[in-house]
């Protein structure tokens, strides 16, 4: 025990230089995303931009639309990361997602119920129903798979794949008879941060804010459940209380990205391995780390997929598979891997 | 990563005629035959039910080219072939589920898991947006994408033999890939197309004849003995590649070996009804709690997924009138209803 502290110690301050320099480089992307775009702003015209409202078309393409839209990438980028994070220690599952949890499904579903039987069809209309449905489906989720006595990591996994197959069976049915409904949801299931406002980031940012506190909070309790439960319990851990805020955190964090961008699949999954391949299994500080490289994803995908087919854009959702896959891949079979 | 429940206790009868030891569980024994026997109801109900009903005599009749005038088109041409081919889609995809996790010792181990699915998808997907093809080429297409997509993430996480953990990572990134170019494509095709390319990545069994039938029960009767015969060294294994090696098993061979097999099964199962998902993942869960064995069981795997396939399939035809929906569909909400229960009945009791 005393040899891994010290260990740790060592270690601890290049890894907090590791995670400086990450913000670092979202800071320098931030500042990119600003001036880049279908319509290329400088330098100086962004700073005065962003100082004054001189009411000129780069003001309001700054203020308006670049500023909000760079703040929710890396706000749903940190939400996602941390979802994901917290989802494969939760689950002691490399292959679990945040959407695992039910939450991206429920989403889903509620904005097709939505649009096919509401009528609901602008974007700013879809989420507090993407919200609603992310909340009930986890509550389905987490009463199933991880409360109760005979609660394992397997069977939130488990449950969730039930629950995420009933659900997504509702929706294809109601998208093969609802042809209309279908054209809409394609547009939403891509994953997308373009024409979201500030008034979209007022709305969720409060959630993402709260779940981001709670998921760090949580590092140390899961390194212990990371141990096994027994091993946990007789440590003194609650397994239970663990499990509970973490799915909670899971559910605001998650629940609210999806809300604002759709589901975006890859960032939770990823993002953490890479985190564990610079800092090990430690969940204190892959956690910190998921949350700083998780928006680096997002807001380079997003930066790039307005420029590689300007004056067109390339939804997030797809620029991140594509260019952070094969990132991944090389990654993968480069680096000593941290298991879970 | 070991997410199964402990190892258990051997239970059940030893039998050792001659040089060959067999464990025989009840269980296991009594789960099979009720299986057996579920399907033979499903497939009675099918034959007979729908917009032609018939007795069963006539139905028997109508299979030797007997019984009511036109019974015999109905039955010999439509639906048997649909009938054998979803309970050999079913028990295709409920083996190789089984398969994929005990190779990854993991509940969500699946096709999936190594690019098959969504490579068989984006093959389908680009056959009919791009070469707007026909039903055969596109299932061709699909068992190509497939293949490829599974070759490729087990040459990317081939470093001097495959890892179990780095195939499954490896298999991750190569499917977002795949996925983020599916519905790209799907978002930029016009909606009559793209509507189309969604109905075929449903999966159906819907309009199958005995085209289909031959090829994939006749790859069932290679296959299935194949994949059974290496299951004794799948339960090694299950105890972790280390220890199997330990125990003189050469895990590479093996799981080299089992690997193909279940993409060959996928295969076969997708050129047939295309991705009907959940099928993989469900059947070993529910077979390996109706068994109550730790580990997804190869045979009553295959019997689960067969019987969720036909029924879902006979539900889809029967219990929305005349709205017929896919396979595909039904399946994924009959299994996941089914699935939801078992948990909620585990939660309840304590398990």
């Amino acid at each position: 025990m005393t040899g891994t502290k010290v260990a740790t110690a060592r270690a601890a301050p290049r890894r907090l230089l590791g995670l400086a320099a990450a913000v670092l480089v979202l800071a320098a992307l931030f500042a990119v995303s600003l001036a880049v775009g279908a319509r290329h702003i400088d330098a100086t015209t962004v700073w005065q931009a962003l100082g004054h409202d001189d009411g000129s078309d780069d003001a309001y393409i700054v203020r308006a639309l670049r500023l909000p839209r760079g703040i929710l990438a890396v706000l749903v980028g940190a939400a996602l990361g941390l979802a994901g994070a917290l989802m494969q220690a939760l689950t002691r599952n490399p292959l679990a997602d945040p959407g695992l949890m039910g939450v991206e499904i429920g989403a889903s579903t509620a904005i097709v119920t939505g649009i096919a039987f509401f009528g609901v069809t602008a974007p700013s209309g879809y989420v507090w129903f993407a919200f609603a449905g992310a909340l009930a489906a986890s509550v389905i989720v987490y009463t199933l798979g991880a409360s109760g006595r005979a609660a394992t990591p397997e069977r939130i996994v488990v449950a969730g794949a039930a629950v995420s197959a009933a659900l997504g069976a509702f929706i294809s049915a109601v998208l093969l008879l609802n042809g209309q409904a279908f054209d809409r949801f394609r547009f939403w299931v891509v994953g997308s941060l373009a024409n979201r406002g500030f008034d979209v980031l007022w709305q969720l940012a409060p959630f993402i804010l709260t779940g981001a506190v709670l998921a760090l909070l949580l590092g140390r309790g899961l390194n212990v459940l990371a141990l096994g439960e027994d091993t946990g319990r007789a440590l003194g851990a609650r397994a239970g209380h663990v499990r509970l805020a973490g799915a909670l955190a899971v559910t605001l964090l998650c629940g609210a990205a999806t809300a604002a961008a759709g589901p975006i699949g890859f960032v939770g999954l990823t993002v953490p391995h890479v985190a564990r391949m610079i800092t090990g299994p430690d969940n204190a500080w892959v956690l910190p780390y998921s949350a700083v490289l998780a928006p680096i994803l997002v807001l380079g995908a997003d930066v790039l997929g307005r420029v590689v087919v300007a004056p067109g854009e390339l939804e997030v959702g797809i620029v991140m598979a594509l260019v952070g896959a094969p990132v991944f891949i090389a990654l993968c079979r480069r680096t000593r891997i941290a298991q879970l | 990563m070991s997410t199964h429940t402990g190892p258990r206790p051997i239970s059940g009868v030893v039998l050792r005629p001659f040089s060959l030891s067999v464990r025989l569980r009840p269980r296991a024994l009594l789960v099979g035959l009720a299986l057996l026997a579920v399907l033979t109801i499903v497939g009675v109900v099918t034959l007979t039910t729908g917009d032609y009903e018939a007795t069963v005599p006539e139905v028997i009749d109508a299979l030797f080219g007997g019984g009511p005038p036109g019974l015999d088109v109905v039955v010999r041409r439509f639906r048997l072939p649909r009938l054998l081919v979803a309970i050999g889609v079913g028990a295709a995809l409920g083996t190789a589920g089984a398969v994929f996790q005990s190779i990854t010792r993991n509940p969500l181990g699946s096709p999936d898991v190594i690019g098959f699915t969504n490579g068989s998808a984006t093959g389908a997907v680009l056959a009919i947006l791009l070469l707007r093809a026909t039903t055969v080429e596109v299932a061709a297409a699909a068992v190509i994408g497939g293949v490829l997509s599974a070759a490729a993430v087990y040459l990317l996480s081939y470093r001097r033999g495959v890892a179990g953990f780095r195939l499954i990572l490896v298999g991750i990134g190569v499917s977002a890939m795949l996925t983020s170019v599916n519905t790209y494509l799907l978002s930029r095709a016009s909606l009559r197309e793209a509507q189309i390319a969604q109905l075929w990545l449903l999966g159906s069994v819907n309009g199958r004849s005995w085209e289909h039938v031959v090829p994939l029960w006749a790859s069932l009767v290679v296959l299935l003995p194949a994949v059974l015969a290496m299951s004794r060294s799948l339960a090694m294994l299950e105890l972790g590649a280390d220890t199997a090696s330990a125990l003189g098993l050469w895990s590479g061979k093996v799981t080299l070996g089992l690997l193909l097999g279940g993409v060959a099964l996928t295969a076969v199962a997708t050129a047939a009804a295309g991705p009907i998902a959940f099928v993989a993942l469900a059947a070993p869960q529910i077979a390996a709690r109706l068994v109550r064995s730790g580990t997804p069981p190869l045979l009553p795997a295959a019997l689960t997924g067969a019987v969720l396939l036909a029924g879902a399939d006979l539900a889809g035809q029967q219990l929305f009138g005349s709205l017929r929906l896919p396979a595909g569909v039904t399946t994924a909400a009959v299994g996941g209803i089914y699935l939801i229960w078992l948990l909620g009945r585990e939660w309840r009791k304590g398990w």
